[in-house]
């Protein structure tokens, strides 16, 4: 791990105009190569934490750098995964994972190279020249995965992606995830609704209280990786799920 | 009969049974209403009437297809030209769209001898007559479409720090385009409205045939009322033609990944 944070938050502040502050006094450092998940009530602000951090929308008040520099510079080094899988309907596939390399003006061959490993390691070369409405949910997601890895990003903001899928396939896509993350290991900011998944993915959980905002706690995660389908079983496991569930229900009595 | 035939089966003969119940009832109005030919014409009439000016009114409706496939393309470049603009900025939007609509509200009974004075009767009239008609739905459905780019799609675009270029190029014109198309679509009926409301107030015959809104005229001065029903029902043949081009490029665009397509494709 490097000796500086990769994210650095101190006192952060955000407000919408003339609105209620959505974020107030936020403090948190993440660590390269950390799995950080926040969770929290709905309306804490968790997407708004990651719209910041990815320079999508400007801090109102305190400090926010990533690799120790404004989030909008370090744009290049981080790649997002928002809550729908954002495919462009009219691109097929391996289209849709090679179009940010093409706003970044990759040349064609090494693009094209790049979707085609990106495809095949979510599995999906069968697909290739499919278009989005012929996937399934999880495929869609497994797409949009790749699309943010094509980039080979140091940084992997996930804003809920999986919130919209079954359990069976969130499960599986939680394995994916961390597999996908032994190859490439980019440090991660995780938005869920999911005291399990949050568990099963992270090495800390970040919850978050609302009305302004807010860090609640910090609770570590004691398990080692590689996590699999028996990690779930496990007693460290359920442990770690029953003491976030029951800070999270304290929030949520607030 | 399993219900898809059945379907299938109703999706053409009712159209034509509900098509001959019309006819009857018309003969019927006319015969038991004793109503004069040149009042209201038998369909039978009608079809005498189209095949003696069959010469004519196909030359009339290639005129009036002139007018309004120009006034119509014009519509859709500078529909979407100026699309485009409104688009890229709020600014641009508030500057320009209140005038937009003020040209689309402008009378065409009123337009029509101002172009005259400016380009001459025939089919410079007619045509800007049709593009004047139609391009609104244009500039307003593609607008639509490109401002309402989804907007994770657009952040997705940021992180990647695309140019507005690339955001326009990539992102929203592919968005708008079903928009657009619809804009077309309409546009695609109302240039032919366009047009033959053009020739009926812009129209000449000079250098050849008019179009059928000035063949109306001239029918209308000799009392031909069955071949005022002929021009109006090829005036209808030359919409759906119209229409259908533009439906047939909207499947060409859109049919392998938009919604819209979805049931025939599986």
């Amino acid at each position: 791990m490097s000796i500086h944070p990769h994210v650095l938050i101190e006192g952060l502040s955000k407000r919408y105009g003339d609105g209620p502050s959505v974020l107030h006094g936020l403090d948190l450092e993440v660590s390269a190569g950390e799995f950080v998940s926040l969770i929290g009530p709905s309306g804490c602000g968790k997407s708004t934490i990651l719209k910041l951090i990815a320079g999508l929308n400007p801090v109102t008040a305190g400090r926010l750098l990533v690799r120790g520099q404004a989030p909008e510079v370090a744009r290049d080094r981080m790649a997002f995964i928002f809550q729908e899988p954002t495919l462009l309907p009219w691109l097929t596939v391996i289209r849709n994972i090679e179009i940010l390399l093409r706003i970044r003006k990759v040349p064609r061959n090494r693009c094209l190279k790049i979707a085609d490993g990106m495809l095949a390691l979510v599995r999906l070369n069968h697909v290739r020249n499919h278009y989005p409405r012929q996937l399934s949910g999880g495929m869609k997601m497994r797409v949009s995965i790749a699309r943010a890895l094509s980039l080979l990003p140091e940084l992997l903001l996930l804003d809920e992606p999986f919130g919209a899928l079954d359990e069976m396939t969130r499960d599986h896509l939680n394995e994916e995830l961390l597999d996908l993350r032994k190859d490439q290991n980019w440090t991660a900011l995780f938005v869920t609704h999911s005291v399990r998944e949050a568990v099963f993915l992270s090495n800390r959980i970040v919850v978050l209280a609302a009305n302004p905002g807010r860090i609640h706690e910090v609770v570590e995660v004691p398990l080692t990786y590689p996590r699999t389908n028996e990690t779930r079983d496990s007693n460290a496991y359920l442990r770690v799920v029953s003491e976030v569930s029951h800070v999270l229900r304290s929030v949520e009595g607030q | 009969m399993k219900p898809r035939e059945y379907w299938t089966c109703a999706r053409w003969f009712l159209p034509v049974f509900s098509g001959g119940l019309i006819v009857l009832a018309w003969y019927a109005v006319r015969i038991l209403g004793d109503i004069e030919p040149y009042v209201l014409p038998t369909p039978g009439e009608i079809i005498r009437a189209a095949v003696e000016e069959r010469s004519v009114l196909f030359s009339a409706a290639l005129t009036t297809l002139k007018g309004a496939v120009l006034g119509f393309l014009t519509a859709a470049l500078v529909g979407f030209g100026l699309a485009l603009v409104l688009a890229y900025s709020r600014s641009f939007r508030f500057a320009l769209y209140p005038h937009v609509l003020v040209v689309q509200m402008f009378p065409v009974i009123v337009l029509a001898p101002i172009f005259v004075l400016w380009v001459g009767p025939g089919l410079p009239s007619v045509a800007r007559i049709a593009f004047l008609i139609s391009f609104f739905p244009v500039v307003a459905n593609a607008t639509q479409g490109l401002i309402s780019t989804d907007a994770n799609m657009v952040d997705l675009f940021r992180m990647a720090n695309a140019s507005r270029l690339q955001e326009m190029l990539l992102l929203r014109v592919p968005f708008a385009l079903p928009f657009y198309l619809t804009g077309l679509r309409i546009a695609a009926s109302l240039a032919m409205i366009g047009a033959i409301a053009g020739e009926f107030f812009a129209g000449s015959s000079a250098g050849g045939t008019g179009g059928l809104g000035f063949m109306v005229i001239i029918y209308f001065a000799q009392l031909k009322t069955a071949a005022l029903f002929a021009t109006g029902f090829v005036a209808c043949l030359c919409g759906f033609l119209f229409v259908s081009t533009v439906l047939g490029l909207n499947w060409l665009l859109l049919r392998k990944w938009h919604d819209s397509f979805e049931r025939t494709d599986r």
